[in-house]
């Protein structure tokens, strides 16, 4: 709505200009935003609540994906019990970083998605690839139109005797390895988790993929100021998608009362 | 009323900032340059495309992936190699993709190479005000049997070479190749078939480039892997694809002839 009466068109002035030849283009206040609210309409310019890091292997049996639980408020440790994965359909679980109320926002439109694919009732379901062609397509075509959803998404699944994983971010760039992780994983834990896991894709048990994320996991609580030590393992398999319950990093901080600076000597 | 009809820069009710300072900032998300290096040269009834398949991150600092591939077979006949900001390569890439398919249902063949050059050209210049940050490099065979090369910029322009290299090694690479491809005598040098050079020397040179530049860059621009499309026009030999890592990966018998190369730049 313009409020403003002198934008809705020219009262006639006959004395003036009887044949109303004063151009549109002159008009008062016409190059203004119509709409006073305009300049209220903001686009995310920065992620305020945000996650950090997700990983995500491939294992024998399908995908194992962790998170921790935290959401941060710029250096605070704001939300504590905030979960991070979050199952899309039968075949897929998606896992965030970066701004939360923008993974909120994309877990409504996935959920959607799911309920009309459901609606169609046609006998197709969307698995881990199309879930993550739908999403890159969502992500680039928000990052186009200067509004992104400032989050770097990892998307694991197994559908049809196939495993699925693979990589989305806010500028809709994409890729797929055996090994994932987003945010301060992608330099500390990514190294340690190829080591571990490629070339072996076939061969690791769910038993080592969660020791392998495990310890993944806890190298980044040592080294990740954004980071928690409660923590959700996401594992997708034949059998479907399985998320568990938050659980605690077993940790020691002894080593820290020999290392000056770190503990509480003061010279 | 007086005041309605003066000048609207006079015309001061309100005091809204100029238009500019109220709209977003118009690089919230600027492209990122995710680094690699592309090429393409071709010879007699022969073309060869190459890309490296390291992708480095939105900082240009560290390697974020190391398989990703950047060359794609369009046709039996035609390879698009694309290098840049990747997203928008990856869209650009679907969209050629979805036009051929809309080109082969309609007159049940393939688009030929001059064709798929000069799409892409309008698909590029029709985001003149909002480029895919992405250069291309057509490769293929013409309809004559000739091979070919087309190299475009961001929006659109292109030129018919004999080899082009783009990306991060581009300004290393293409002093190299234009020493060892076009003849001495040319000047500037001008574009048709390098005569002179067998398959066997052109996949050497490629192979060796990307060998070398990879050993000069930094560790972020060039790497891991490197992916070569070789397309042989109807009838000509495969002498020197009996190399280690050629796969045939043609989908129509009879035609043109389509081979990929795979190695490691480790």
């Amino acid at each position: 709505m313009d409020h403003f009466p002198t934008n809705w068109g020219r009262p006639r002035n006959d004395t003036w200009d009887p044949y109303a030849t004063y151009p549109i283009h002159q008009r008062p206040q016409n190059h203004q935003p119509k709409d006073r609210f305009a300049e209220g309409v903001q686009h995310t310019q920065q992620p305020i609540v945000t996650g950090t890091s997700v990983l995500a292997i491939k294992f024998k049996d399908g995908v194992m994906m962790a998170a921790d639980n935290l959401a941060s408020y710029g250096s605070l440790a704001r939300f504590r019990d905030i979960q991070r994965l979050h199952p899309v359909g039968k075949y897929t679980v998606l896992g965030a970083g970066g701004d939360m109320s923008d993974f909120q926002y994309i877990q409504s439109i996935l959920d959607e998605l799911i309920v009309d694919e459901l609606a169609a009732a046609d006998g197709h379901t969307l698995g881990p690839k199309e879930i993550h062609n739908y999403l890159a397509e969502v992500m680039y075509s928000r990052r186009s139109n200067m509004n992104p959803l400032w989050n770097s998404l990892l998307v694991g699944g197994y559908k049809d005797g196939k495993s699925f994983l693979a990589y989305v971010d806010l500028l809709g760039t994409t890729y797929t390895a055996s090994t994932l992780a987003t945010g301060y994983g992608a330099y500390i834990a990514q190294p340690l988790l190829r080591r571990a896991v490629e070339g072996r894709e076939n061969e690791l048990t769910a038993d080592e993929a969660r020791k392998i994320l495990e310890d993944s996991m806890r190298v980044l609580f040592y080294r990740d100021a954004r980071s928690l030590d409660q923590y959700q393992i996401a594992t997708i398999t034949a059998d479907g998608v399985h998320i568990t319950e938050s659980r605690k990093l077993e940790t020691a901080w002894s080593f820290a009362e020999g290392i000056r600076g770190y503990g509480a000597q003061t010279q | 009323m007086a005041a309605y009809f003066q000048a609207p820069t006079a015309y001061s009710r309100t005091a809204l900032p100029p238009l500019a300072a109220v709209s977003a900032p118009q690089h919230l998300v600027p492209p990122s340059d995710t680094s690699g290096t592309i090429m393409a040269i071709t010879g007699v009834g022969f073309t060869v495309i190459a890309g490296d398949a390291r992708r480095g991150d939105a900082f240009g600092a560290y390697p974020q992936v190391r398989f990703v591939p950047t060359v794609f077979r369009l046709t039996d006949k035609a390879v698009l190699a694309t290098n840049g900001f990747a997203s928008d390569g990856n869209i650009f890439i679907k969209k050629v993709r979805q036009r051929l398919d809309w080109y082969r249902h309609a007159h049940a063949k393939d688009m030929s190479l001059h064709a798929i050059a000069l799409l892409i050209q309008s698909m590029l210049y029709q985001r003149r005000f909002c480029p895919f940050y992405v250069h291309n490099i057509l490769g293929g065979i013409e309809d004559d049997g000739s091979g070919a090369v087309y190299s475009f910029d961001e929006v659109g322009s292109y030129v018919r070479e004999t080899c082009r290299a783009a990306g991060s090694a581009s300004t290393m690479l293409q002093p190299f190749l234009d020493s060892q491809i076009y003849p001495k005598s040319s000047q500037p040098p001008t574009p048709g078939s390098a005569t002179h050079l067998s398959l066997a020397r052109v996949l050497a040179l490629v192979m060796d480039s990307y060998k070398h530049a990879a050993d000069r860059l930094s560790h972020d621009q060039i790497g891991d892997g490197l992916e070569v499309y070789i397309v042989l026009s109807k009838g000509t030999s495969t002498q020197g694809l009996n190399i280690e890592g050629v796969s045939e990966v043609t989908s129509i018998p009879g035609g043109e002839r389509i081979f990929l190369l795979r190695r490691s730049l480790a």
